[in-house]
This record gives C-alpha cells, sequence and structure tokens, in this order.
C-alpha cells in the first residue's frame, strides 16, 4: 500500500465515528478499528521492502517553491514507530469501547483519536521536515482535544490547555530549529540532511539549531524541566493515557531524537545537554512517582522516568546506547500501555485509583492482578521479562559514560533512578493487589469482561515472550538500530540476552531490585519525609504565574489603551493623520501650480453658500436632531447638484437617490433614538474637538485645492477607458461601461458587500426581537403625540398612483444605463423608493402582506445572476465576466443592441434593490409595536369601507 | 471655482470630524455621512473639474470630462449607504439594549457590563 494511503486512511477515517454515531457504539468502534487496521495491514504490506533494508519513498511536489514537499519515506525507524502506534491504537480502540461509559460521545472521541493517530503516523513517516512540522503540530491540537475530551471536567480542561501550551511553544522553537537545519543543509529533505552530518555539526548554527530542535523534543517527551504537563493530562480518559502517554504523543520527541541521532549526535553539546537531562528526567520522575497516591499519577511519572531513561541513552551518542533505547522504547511501550489500562480496569470497576483507599484486590481481580503484576515486574527490571533485558544494557551503557568528568556519577544516578523505579513498581503490586480485602471500596471490584482486560493481556504476553526469548525480538531491533545510527556508527556487536555473565550490569541490577523492596518496607518513614519537604506545585506554578503573569501582562497593555472610548480613538487617529500630512507636506517637494483657476459664476456661489450655511448650521444646531437631519438633506443635494454642474449626471442621480433612502432610514432610527443630544462635554473638550477638526479641515482643504491646480503626475489610464468604451464595451456611457465591463470584478464586490452589510442589518435586528429588547420595543410608549390617520388617503392613492409611473423610470433609466445616464445602481434605488413609499404609505404589515418574494432572495438572486453572467464567459474560453455585444434588428422596431454586460447591470440592479429594501425593512420591523393592532387595510380612513368606526378615533386602537 | 469645491471639502471633514468626536451616537453617524460626503467630493475631483463637458461619447466632440473617478464615487456612494445603515443598525441596536446612546464605553475597563435595570 502507498504510504500516503497511511497516512490518509486514519484521517479521512476520522470522518466516519462521528458519522456512525447513531448507529450505536458498536458500530462507532467498528469502523474506527478496521480504519486502524486497514493501515497496519498497509503498513504490513511495505514490510518486506523495510526488512531487505530499502526506504520506501513517496512524493508529491507540494510547494516546490517553499521547500516544501509531501514527501514521505519509511524505513527501521518508521516503520517501528508506525507499527507501534497503529498496533498499539488498535488495542487502545477495542479497549476504549469497554472502557467509554453511554454518557460519553463515543464517535466525537475515536474521531479525535483517528486525527492523532493520522498526525502521529504523519509524522514518524514524514521525509520533509516542514511536513513533519505541520504533523507535529496537528498531535498538539489533537492531543489537546484528546486531554480535554471529559470537557465538564476542568482537571481535563486545564491539563489540556497546560498540555498545548508547554507542546505548541516547543513546537514553535522546533519550527525555528528546523528552518536552521534546512538553511545549513541546502534542503528540507530528511534523506538529504541525514547524509550531512560534517556540514551540519561544523555549521555556526549547529548550536542554536540543536537547542531549538530539543526543545521542541524535551517538551513534546516530558523532559525535566517540561515534564509537569504530563502528569496533568492523566486527566483524560485512560485509553487516551495509555496511548499518548505510554506509546505515542510522549514518544514522537523520543522518535525525533532518534531520526536526528545521525546529524546531531556525538558532539559535546549534543552529549551535555540530552544525557543531562534524562539523567535528571530519570531520577526526578522515579522519586516523585513513589510518593504518588493516584495510580495514574504513579504512573505518568513513572512515564516521564522512562522517557529520561531513553532520552539519556541517546544522549550517549554511542551506537549500544542507541540500540538501547530502541529496544526501551519497544518494551516501555508494552508494559506500560498494559500498567495504563490495567490502571483504568480498577478506576473503572472500584470507582478510584486512590492507592490508600484499595488493596487486597488479588483475590477479586485475579485477571487484572496477573497482567498488572507482570507488567509492574517487567517495568521494575525483574528477569525473564523484557523490562530487565533493556534495564541492564541501560546500566551497561551508564557504567561506560563519563559526565562532568566523572566516571560514577551517571552509574550512580542510574542506579538511584532504577531503585526508585523498582520501588514504585512493587509499591503499585503490594498496595493495590496484595493485603487484606477491604470493605469500604466505593464499589466492589471484580474483573470486567475480555473487552477490557484482552489488550492488556496480549500486550503482556509480549512482555513475557520477549523477555523469555529476547532473540525473537532482535533482528527486529538490530533493524530499527541500523535505522537510527544511518551510517553515522558502527553496528554494535552486543546480543539481546538474559545472561550476560556476572557483570557488573547484573550487581547494579540486584542492588536496584534489593533496594527497592527495603526502600517499600521503609515506606511510611520514607512518606513522611516527603510530605515534610517544600517542593513546588507545576500546576500551582503554569496557573498562577505562567497564566495569571500573560493575563495581567495584556490586561495592563490593552486596558489604559483600549478602554472602550470610541471618540478618543477618532481624536487619536484624526491627529495621528493630521500629522503624517504634515509630515509629507513639511518632508515633500511641492510642484508648481500648472492648471489656471476657473471662473466661479453666481450660481456655483450661490450652492457654496448654502452649503457651508447647511453644514455649519449642522455643526451649532446639531443637538436638535430633526433639524440637523434636514441640514444633512440641504448639504446631500448641494453636493448631488455640484456633481450635475461638474458633468457628472451618474453620480447626480445615484447622490440624489441614496439621499432620500439615507433620509428615511435615519428618520427611522431617530424615531427610537432620544430627538435631543445633550450638553455633556466641556468647554475645553469642545475646543479641543474644534481644533482637530478645523486641522483636518484645513489639511483636506489644502490637498483639495493642490491636486485641482496641478495637472496629473503620470497619464492618466481614463484615456483608456475613452478611447475602449464603444469600441470594446459596446456603450457610450463610459461611466456605466467602467462600472459593468472594465471593472466589473470591481463591482460584483462591491454589490456583494451590500448584500453582507445588509444581511448584517437583517441579523442584528433578528438577534435584537429575540433578545431582552423585544419586550422593551413591545412596552415602549412614544414619547410624542402619534398621528390619528397614521395611513392618510391621500398619501395611499397617490403612492398607489405613482408607482407603476415609478417602475417605468427604473426600467427606463435601468435599459438606457449602458449609453445614457443611469445604469443598474440608479435603476435599483429608484425602483427601491417606489417600494418604499407603499411601506410609508399603508404600513409595514400591509406591504409585507403582498412581498411575494423575500428581499434575501433578491439578494441572492442579483449576486447569482451577475456571477453567472461572469461565469459565461468561460464558456467561450474567455477570462472570468469578459462581456460581449451585438446589435439586432427586430422590425418594426430600430436596430437595437443586446450586451451581456446588461445581465450583470441586472444583477447589480436585483442586488441593490434588495440590500437597499431589506435594510429599511429591518428598521421598520423594529417600529412595529403591539399595542398597535396591524391594520390590513391599505389606509386607515377609506370612505368605501362600510364601517362605523368613527373616523375621529384612532381606527387601530380605539384611543382618541 | 477650486478653491471654491477645495474649500467645501475642507468645510464638510470639519464639521464631519467634529461631530464625529461628539459623545452620542446620532451626531456621529451624521459626522461620518458628512465625511462620506467630503471623501467622495474629494476622490471625484481628482479627476478635475470639468465644466460642460460631455460625460457620453458623442461623435465629433473630443474634450471629455475623467469618467474612472466618476465609477469609483458612484459605487463609493451606494457601499457608504450600506455601510451608514449598518453603523445605524448598531447605534439603535446599542441604545435599546443598554437604554443609553453613548458612543463611549461607559463602563471601567475590565468590569462587566452593566446589565440594563429595566430587563426583567
Amino acid at each position: 500500500m502507498t504510504l500516503f494511503l497511511i497516512v490518509a486512511l486514519p484521517f479521512l477515517g476520522a470522518l466516519l465515528p462521528g458519522l456512525m454515531n447513531s448507529a450505536g457504539r458498536q458500530a462507532c468502534a467498528g469502523v474506527t478499528f478496521i480504519v486502524s487496521l486497514a493501515a497496519f495491514v498497509g503498513l504490513l504490506t511495505n514490510l518486506p521492502a523495510v526488512i531487505a533494508g530499502d526506504v520506501v519513498m513517496a512524493r508529491v511536489d507540494w510547494l516546490p517553491a517553499l521547500g516544501l514537499n509531501f514527501t514521505l519515506m519509511l524505513d527501521g525507524l518508521g516503520f517501528f514507530f508506525a507499527s507501534l502506534i497503529l498496533g498499539i491504537g488498535m488495542l487502545i480502540i477495542t479497549y476504549g469501547r469497554h472502557y467509554l461509559s453511554r454518557d460519553d460521545n463515543m464517535g466525537e472521541f475515536f474521531t479525535y483519536l483517528l486525527l492523532f493517530q493520522g498526525a502521529m503516523v504523519g509524522i514518524v513517516l514524514s521525509d520533509n521536515i516542514l511536513l513533519l512540522l505541520v504533523f507535529w503540530e496537528l498531535t498538539s491540537l489533537s492531543s489537546f482535544l484528546l486531554i480535554g475530551y471529559w470537557k465538564h471536567l476542568p482537571e481535563g480542561r486545564q491539563g489540556a490547555r497546560m498540555a498545548l501550551a508547554v507542546t505548541g511553544m516547543g513546537g514553535l522553537a522546533m519550527v525555528g530549529g528546523m528552518l536552521i537545519l534546512g538553511q545549513i543543509a541546502g534542503s528540507y529533505d530528511l534523506s538529504v540532511i541525514l547524509q550531512n552530518r560534517d556540514l551540519i555539526q561544523a555549521s555556526p548554527l549547529y548550536t542554536p539549531a540543536l537547542l531549538l530542535i530539543l526543545l521542541g523534543c524535551f517538551t513534546k517527551s516530558a523532559q525535566f524541566p517540561f515534564h509537569f504537563w504530563l502528569p496533568h493530562a492523566m486527566a483524560a480518559p485512560t485509553p487516551v493515557s495509555a496511548y499518548l502517554h505510554s506509546a505515542t504523543m510522549v514518544k514522537a520527541g523520543i522518535f525525533l531524537m532518534a531520526r536526528m541521532w545521525p546529524v546531531l549526535s556525538g558532539t559535546p553539546e549534543w552529549f551535555m545537554i540530552v544525557t543531562t537531562a534524562g539523567l535528571v528526567t530519570m531520577v526526578l520522575g522515579a522519586v516523585i512517582a513513589l510518593f504518588k497516591h493516584d495510580l495514574k499519577a504513579l504512573l505518568a511519572f513513572s512515564t516521564v522516568s522512562h522517557l529520561g531513561l531513553i532520552t539519556m541513552l541517546l544522549g550517549t551518542g554511542t551506537a549500544f546506547g542507541a540500540m538501547a533505547a530502541v529496544f526501551h522504547i519497544l518494551n516501555h511501550a508494552t508494559f506500560k500501555c498494559a500498567l495504563f489500562m490495567s490502571a483504568g480496569i480498577i478506576d473503572h470497576e472500584a470507582h478510584t485509583r486512590d492507592i490508600r483507599r484499595l488493596g487486597g484486590l488479588r483475590a477479586l481481580m485475579p485477571v487484572t492482578f496477573a497482567i498488572a503484576t507482570l507488567g509492574a515486574l517487567s517495568m521494575a527490571g525483574i528477569p525473564l521479562l523484557n523490562g530487565f533485558l533493556s534495564k541492564e544494557m541501560m546500566l551497561e551503557e551508564a557504567l561506560h559514560t563519563k559526565l562532568f568528568g566523572s566516571y560514577w556519577l551517571v552509574p550512580a544516578l542510574a542506579l538511584v533512578g532504577s531503585l526508585f523505579s523498582a520501588a514504585y513498581c512493587f509499591r503499585y503490586i503490594s498496595h493495590v493487589f496484595l493485603g487484606p480485602v477491604r470493605d469500604d471500596y466505593p464499589s466492589k471490584p471484580h474483573d470486567p469482561g475480555p473487552g477490557m482486560w484482552l489488550p492488556p493481556a496480549i500486550l503482556v504476553v509480549l512482555v513475557v515472550v520477549i523477555g523469555v526469548a529476547p532473540f525473537l525480538a532482535e533482528p527486529y531491533v538490530r533493524m530499527v538500530t541500523e535505522a537510527v545510527i544511518g551510517g553515522a556508527a558502527e553496528m554494535p556487536k552486543a546480543h539481546l540476552k538474559i545472561w550476560h555473565g556476572l557483570v557488573p550490569a547484573l550487581y547494579m541490577s540486584i542492588a536496584a531490585v534489593v533496594g527497592g523492596l527495603l526502600l517499600l518496607a521503609a515506606y511510611r518513614p520514607a512518606l513522611r519525609l516527603w510530605d515534610a519537604t517544600p517542593r513546588p506545585e507545576a500546576k500551582t506554578i503554569f496557573e498562577k504565574g505562567v497564566i495569571a503573569g500573560a493575563v495581567a501582562l495584556a490586561r495592563g497593555l490593552i486596558h489604559p489603551l483600549h478602554d472602550g472610548a470610541f471618540s478618543r480613538y477618532g481624536a487619536i487617529m484624526a491627529i495621528t493623520v493630521i500629522a503624517a500630512g504634515v509630515h509629507a507636506y513639511g518632508t515633500g517637494a511641492v510642484g508648481a501650480m500648472t492648471r489656471a483657476m476657473q471662473p466661479a459664476g453666481v450660481v456655483p456661489i450661490a450652492g457654496w453658500v448654502m452649503l457651508v450655511a447647511a453644514t455649519g448650521g449642522m455643526v451649532f444646531l446639531h443637538r436638535n436632531r430633526l433639524l440637523s437631519l434636514i441640514l444633512i438633506g440641504i448639504v446631500g443635494l448641494m453636493v448631488s447638484i455640484g456633481f450635475v454642474y461638474f458633468s457628472a449626471p451618474d453620480l447626480a442621480m445615484t447622490q440624489i437617490t441614496v439621499e432620500v433612502v439615507t433620509a428615511i432610514l435615519l428618520l427611522l432610527a431617530l424615531n427610537f433614538l432620544p430627538n435631543r443630544t445633550p450638553v455633556e462635554s466641556s468647554v475645553l473638550r469642545r475646543t479641543r474637538d474644534g481644533a482637530i477638526a478645523i486641522a483636518g479641515g484645513v489639511a483636506a482643504a489644502a490637498l483639495s485645492l493642490h491636486y485641482l491646480l496641478r495637472d496629473f503626475v503620470s497619464p492618466s489610464i481614463s484615456e483608456f477607458h475613452l478611447a475602449n468604451s464603444y469600441k470594446g464595451g459596446g456603450g457610450t456611457n463610459v461611466v456605466n461601461v467602467i462600472l459593468v465591463d472594465f471593472r466589473g470584478f470591481d463591482t460584483f464586490g462591491e454589490i456583494i458587500v451590500l448584500g453582507i452589510a445588509a444581511l448584517l442589518i437583517y441579523a442584528l435586528t433578528e438577534t435584537l426581537l429575540s433578545g431582552p429588547v423585544r419586550a422593551r420595543l413591545l412596552n415602549r410608549k412614544p414619547d410624542q403625540p402619534r398621528a390619528g390617520d397614521m395611513h392618510p388617503m391621500m398619501m395611499v392613492v397617490l403612492t398607489r398612483v405613482m408607482m407603476p409611473v415609478v417602475l417605468l423610470v427604473g426600467f427606463y433609466i435601468f435599459l438606457r444605463g449602458h449609453n445614457e445616464p443611469g445604469g443598474g445602481f440608479i435603476a435599483g434605488l429608484v425602483v427601491s423608493i417606489g417600494v418604499v413609499m407603499q411601506y410609508m404609505a399603508s404600513g409595514y404589515s400591509w406591504a409585507t402582506a403582498r412581498l411575494r418574494y423575500p428581499y434575501h432572495g433578491i439578494i441572492g438572486t442579483g449576486v447569482l445572476v451577475a456571477g453567472l453572467t461572469g461565469i459565461g464567459s468561460w464558456f467561450v474560453g474567455k477570462p472570468f465576466l469578459t462581456s460581449d455585444f451585438a446589435y439586432y434588428r427586430i422590425p418594426p422596431f430600430h436596430k437595437f443592441e443586446l450586451a451581456t454586460a446588461a445581465a450583470f447591470d441586472l444583477g447589480v440592479f436585483l442586488a441593490v434593490v434588495g440590500a437597499v429594501m431589506l435594510s429599511l425593512d429591518s428598521f421598520s420591523r423594529l417600529a412595529r409595536r403591539a399595542h398597535v393592532k396591524d391594520s390590513e387595510h391599505p389606509m386607515d380612513i377609506d370612505p368605501s369601507r362600510d364601517e362605523d368606526a368613527d373616523p375621529l378615533q384612532n381606527p387601530a386602537t380605539g384611543e382618541v | 471655482m477650486e478653491l471654491l469645491v477645495a474649500s467645501a471639502i475642507g468645510v464638510m471633514t470639519a464639521a464631519g470630524l467634529y461631530l464625529v468626536l461628539r459623545l452620542r451616537t446620532f451626531p456621529v453617524i451624521l459626522g461620518m455621512s458628512l465625511l462620506t460626503y467630503a471623501v467622495n467630493v474629494f476622490l471625484f475631483a481628482s479627476g478635475r473639474l470639468t465644466v460642460g463637458a460631455s460625460p457620453i461619447l458623442v461623435k465629433g466632440v473630443s474634450d471629455y470630462t475623467d469618467p474612472l473617478p466618476q465609477a469609483l464615487v458612484l459605487t463609493a456612494i451606494v457601499i457608504s449607504f450600506g455601510m451608514t445603515a449598518v453603523i445605524v443598525m448598531i447605534a439603535l441596536g446599542a441604545y435599546l439594549g443598554a437604554g443609553a446612546d453613548h458612543v463611549d464605553d461607559q463602563t471601567p475597563p475590565g468590569e462587566p457590563e452593566p446589565v440594563p435595570e429595566d430587563v426583567t
């Protein structure tokens, strides 16, 4: 099976559990298992090639310009890890199926699990280190989801957050390290990097690259001082702990150190950092583990300790160390996973993981007892179990390692670590299973069904088989070791054997086991001593120190700057812009005046006076809101007339129609808002604002005057549009041709923006009307008397008569737009005004009842029509929105033109109508009040209606 | 003529800025509308002022107004309507939700928003 498929299967399969969720728990776990099995079988099909020593490759160029390619490679090391991930994954899936309770969402769980599995397989099969980084980050993210799977538990959320923060931070460091490494080697492909040991180790950038990559590995593999996140991640469901924290996630860092071993190891820096961190982690983890009362915490710290052991072995930089590391990775995965599962069984059955509340389970749970005992004895390093073999190799390696100039430091610390390791293993057995049966378990424990004990049992069988017959595992271990060391060192001659003779390592093993037993015998005094020793609590430091510190820092920075005072932001922005302009003016060159000032007649001056007077009036009379609304209408009118005067009829038509709808909109809004603006700001503040405003105004005027009196710096592209409008676009109205043809894509974007704005208004209205505001709106008493005749006959009749005229005008403006002033925008606005008039005359409900198409649909149709017109040009092999036109003659009509641009303009027209109407419609929905009954009549007083209602009374409410 | 247009842009900008810096929503909205006018006229004037020139292609005429700024400003006018409508809606929602039309956040930073009293 191709490597792509092996990596892709878990990701694709991740869709299935979610889909199968309703089909039941068995189906859900079943498909997950099948997906893993398929990937596992696919992996096995590549085994012959791997055994033959080949490196299986698969390559697809992804972003070759960045050196990021989807390149996968499978060698002995990759196969080893992938088989662990997928093989143990299947056991975990089986176990998880029986472990999760009915309240847990199984589809969600298995989806996360498969995502994680895919990311892990991706890491170990990546050839491109950038691709590896992508998968690396994916494991951080998917493990976050898995650790926090029990969202209702605060510990779960905190643990997930901590794991993400620590591993994510390490991942960031690793991105830097990998980029440096790729720069040194000149390629991001591992197969190239691994060949360049000398080049990389000679580079001055070797040390920074090493430090950054190790930071990533150490955080992921929970090496001191980043070991603290792993135990807190134990808040996850036990299958997750067993999977992530024994076989996969934390092994990713180990994997990367093994992968990079040929190029990075062997230098003093590597040796000092990796060996020291490994040793410290091993001893520290073992000591803490002994005094943990939570079964999973004990196992978590023991994992930390064993990861330290493996790291130390990789750190020594010898081939024998690498072989011992590989062997221990395999052994640790088997016994630790079995132990986690057994801890999960105990938790599941006894409803507690507290060792102090357990004991005597041997008689109640014989199967679990057998599994856990064999696993723990293996971990303690008892002969005939696999843990003994790799642990003895570790001690052997330690004896030959000289650190800080001392021959005894490493062996002594390794012995201490092994001693504590043996002690906590014995504690796990004796304090949980041995001793008298108690009668105060939270729940009476008994062995679970085979679904839960079979997976760990399979692993324990492996533990025993490898322990008794290590020669069976030897070829496999040698193959993987060969892949690890590459060409960097000679393969060690050593064999995996139980009996090496009376060597120092054997005496150390015996000392560790005996010492462990003695330590357990003296457990109570040791525990008292431990409890009396002050020590930092990682979680407190992380939550109170790191997280709270970051939050406080962010608050301290943001709150003074971002205090929610919009007027302050506005002032700061205005001052900044003015200052930038002044700076540009002061430093740039101002060219000479090249255009003469045109003379101004009486009419333009009169218009200017009106505009300035209205604008000034707005400033001084703005507290009266209705008045300022009228004044801004005058300003708009003057601007429109200005457009006409300066030869821009299209603009004038647009501006004046927009004025109408804006005025209606603001009136609708003013209906709710207070009528007056109170005096709040001090004189000083008003002076300040006035100064800013005058400065801004002077700057804008000066800039405008400057360019109005000078010619274009470079030739304008307008000439092109003028020259090609008729020839290329088939229209004489250049402005319209630019809109629907030359810059049609812009227009397409703009109608979409307009549509989004209208939908936003609609959504806000919906939110308001479904929230607490609704009640307030319904109870609202208008602050001014309402008109008794809200829908007067005069207006109703007039708007009805005008409606067809308006539609005709709109139609006319739309059609002539290509050659005369007009077009979709203006026609859309004109038609909207015609419809709004009906709303105003007869009320919201009357008009809505006659509405056949929803405005959302009209917006959508408009955008769709415009988009389809653009797509249409694809069918004739032209780029998006290429227009075409032709002239036809149908007797007896005059010759006329048909252009695809007209269809595009129709889309614009529809979108504008829909957007304007949806906005106004939303506002008027707010205006409906509950105590005014909706009238189904078009007008309140209708002579043709036979009603005895007193026309002087409010017909809707009956109130006078 | 140029002086008239430039000074009109200046006056509208100044008035718009002053109103934008007020403390209640409605003057701020009007101020933004004034700024919109100013910006639109500013952009339009970047084609330089031409009086009495043809905006439509006619045979035999060679003196035309600049169509490009016109096309850009035309869409800008329509879009600015959409944006005004959105701001008005937000202002309205804030007023109806909080019972006040202050522009500035009245609560000190970091404290939760007060719940209006009459919500039951």
